[in-house]
Parts: structure tokens; sequence; C-alpha cells
């Protein structure tokens, strides 16, 4: 313990007289805001060890075939497909691309009612589970997080079949267009 | 009758070994943190719900900077070895193989690699390197080269840690031509390095797992 012998025991040193005895002084020190401290460390350690950890993201690609037979079909009553433009803007179609863009809109990140969680959710409910199939286009102006936040999306909401695609330049146009209307 | 005395016990608590065991574990939590190296290239990784760890060990990673430059590194040195003779061999490009395998990371073209080499390791810095060439309007899409070296180090062998590491900010068109490089060596797998992030409550994955269904990764 923390204590140190102080007392004098044993008559063997004698002192003389008029030798004053000093003072018995407790070394007995309070050890209450050191244990305070080590905890408080303790507790920071274990916070910064466990946060920095990096996981890693699986993603399968399709292969590039030229070949007609060979490419996979999808269903257009069960394709959504999903453009991402600049300043984390989402834009989608159901189906195929209507030629006046009539079913072209516009959705975010976000997790409102035309955020993109919903529409996926929606889709999802109300397509058979086999046909549905979300594509995923990334445009020139997208950053790289938009793109692993769609993905990460499709992991949220169970999609087990998604791909990443090339946009058409069509798309890349309307995208660019849609977002030039709405800044002005 | 004569009642037993009970003897008056003291209520100070003796804190030493509270405070032992208190600093033992700190000192456990100081040695086993390991404080992220001071890295080449910063990158601020986005965040996922993926749980999966990111292996530290016989990894290859791509590396997308905030500009949009693309670095590579790799941490098995054979295969370093192997790709620095391959290089020299149908390149002619002289390099030292010994400096290619100590080297962390590559983030050159393929004809400055010499010179990338032999800079000093404080001059190796993601924001002083031009990144190695993937733009296909201003010529080769080096990285199908540099996949493609990977894939003959690698015959024969699984490579399962095959990640890419980008930035939040950089734009689609880097992540798109190594997304290339990599389809073109039939790399058709591989893993993206995310921070991890909480799954929001009451969404499908959440259900699922709350229920403790088997999730693939």
């Amino acid at each position: 313990m923390a204590e140190m012998d102080t007392s004098s025991s044993g008559g063997k040193h004698k002192k003389g007289p008029g030798v004053k005895k000093g003072k018995k002084l407790s070394t007995r020190v309070d050890l209450t805001p050191m244990v305070d401290l080590g905890f408080l460390l303790i507790t920071f350690f274990i916070f910064t060890t466990t946060m920095s950890n990096p996981t890693a993201m699986k993603l399968y690609l399709p292969k590039d075939t030229d070949k007609p037979e060979e490419q996979n079909k999808a269903k257009e009553s069960g394709a959504l497909t999903l453009l991402l433009g600049k300043g984390n803007n989402i834009f989608y179609y159901e189906g195929m691309l209507a030629p006046d863009a009539s079913n072209f809109k516009s959705s975010n990140f976000g997790v409102g009612e035309d955020g993109i969680r919903n529409v996926i959710l929606r889709k999802k409910a109300s397509t058979n589970i086999e046909d549905l199939v979300i594509v995923i286009k990334p445009t020139k102006e997208c950053v790289y997080k938009n793109v692993v936040d769609i993905l990460d999306e499709m992991k949220i909401n169970v999609i087990k079949r998604y791909a990443l695609v090339k946009a058409f330049d069509i798309e890349q146009q309307l995208v660019a267009k849609s977002e030039s209307s709405s800044t002005n | 009758m004569g009642r037993a005395k009970l003897p008056r016990k003291s209520t100070v608590i003796d804190m030493t070994a509270m405070c032992d065991v208190a600093f033992l574990l700190l000192a456990f939590f100081i040695l086993t943190t390991k404080f992220k190296p001071e890295e080449a290239i910063t990158v601020v990784t986005p965040n996922s719900v993926s749980a999966k760890p990111a292996e530290e060990k016989d990894f290859v990673i791509v590396t997308i900077d905030a500009n949009g430059k693309v670095f590579i590194s790799m941490d098995d040195e054979e295969k370093k070895e192997f790709i620095a003779n391959s290089l020299n061999n149908t390149r002619n490009l002289g390099i030292d193989v010994n400096a290619f395998k100590k080297a962390s990371f590559f983030g050159t073209s393929f004809s400055s690699l010499k010179s990338f080499l032999a800079l000093d390791d404080s001059q190796k810095k993601g924001d002083m390197l031009p990144g190695i060439p993937i733009d296909t309007t201003k010529g080769n899409n080096e990285m199908v080269e540099w996949m493609q070296l990977v894939a003959s180090a690698y015959q024969g062998l699984k490579l399962n840690n095959l990640y890419v590491k980008g930035d939040n900010n950089s734009k689609y068109p880097s992540f798109e031509a190594v997304i290339e490089a990599f389809k073109k060596n039939d790399f058709m797998k591989f893993q993206m390095i995310t921070s991890p992030e909480a799954v929001p409550v009451g969404s499908e994955y959440y259900k699922l797992r709350d229920k403790g269904e088997k999730l693939e990764d």
C-alpha cells in the first residue's frame, strides 16, 4: 500500500534530550482523481481505436459484351434508371425513357418524400421482385461520393439486381438541361 | 448480557488497486492503438453501411484523390519485383528494381517512373505528382497497363483484395477510367474503401439484420 513506515520503532536510537520528535505525517495519497483520469483516458482510447477502421464495400462489374445473346435482359416494367448529376442531384425514370422525356423526374439524396430511398422503395413495392433491376448511370459531373452513396442505398434497401452503367449521350444532355433550368 | 463489540471500520477505500487496473488498461489501449501513418495522398473516403473491415495485407489499392489523380499501391514485394522486371523488359525503362520494391505507391506515367523513384520521400506527395495518366483524350489510359501487370504478377493466384479508395470530391470520370481498366483485365470484382456509417433505423437492411439473417457483403 502507498504507505511508508515512518514510525521509528525500537529504542535503539534514542534521541537526546531537547530534540523534538518530528510530527508523524501520513503518506497516504487520495488516488481517486488519478483513477478518474485513468478511466477518462481509457474511454478516449477506446473510442479513437474503433472509429478509424476502414470498411470495404464489394462491387461486381457486369461483363461488357457486344453479342446481344449474352447481354442480360431487363424487363421494361421492372427497370428503374438513376442518373447521378451535379450537386448531389439524382434524376430517374422508370422503364424506357419517353421520347418527350415526360417520365424524367428529379430526386435527391435526402430522406424526404421525393428522396431517392422512397423512390426505390416505391418501385420495389410496385414491381415483381424478380423483374426489378436498378440501372445506375453516373454522369461526368457527379462525384465519387454520389456513386458510393447510391450503391450503399442499394444495400440499405436490399436490392439484389443493380448495375453500374455508362450514361447515354441523350441522358447526359437531359441531365445537363434539367440542371441548368433548375438553377435559373 | 454483554454484546459483542463490532469493530468500527473505516469508510476510506484503498484506491491503489483500482488505479493499477485503470492504468494497466490505459497502457494496453495506448499500445494497441495504431495511429494513422501520415499518408502521402490525402483522401477523405465516403461513408457506407458496410461492416466488413478492409484487409491490411496483400492488397492492391487504387487511390483517387480529390483532383481525380490516380495512384496505385501494393504491399507484396515479390509482386512488385515481378512488375519492375517486366517493365524493364518490355519498355526498357531501366528502373531500379530495389527502389521500386521499396516504394509504397506509384503516381506517374511509365515514362517518368525512373525519375519518380529517384525522388526523395518528402517529395513523394500526392499533390506534387501528376498521377497515373488515365485520360484517353490526352493519350493512353495507363491504368489498363498497370492492371495488366498486376494480373500477370498474380497469375494463377486470386487477387481478393483489390481496393479502390476514392475521395468524396473526386469526379466520376477518373473512377470510370479505373473501372474500365479493371474490366479490360477481367477484374470483375473489387471493393471500395469506405468509412463505417450506421444503418438507417427502420430500413429494410436494418430489419433483415435485426432478424439475424445472414447478409452477404
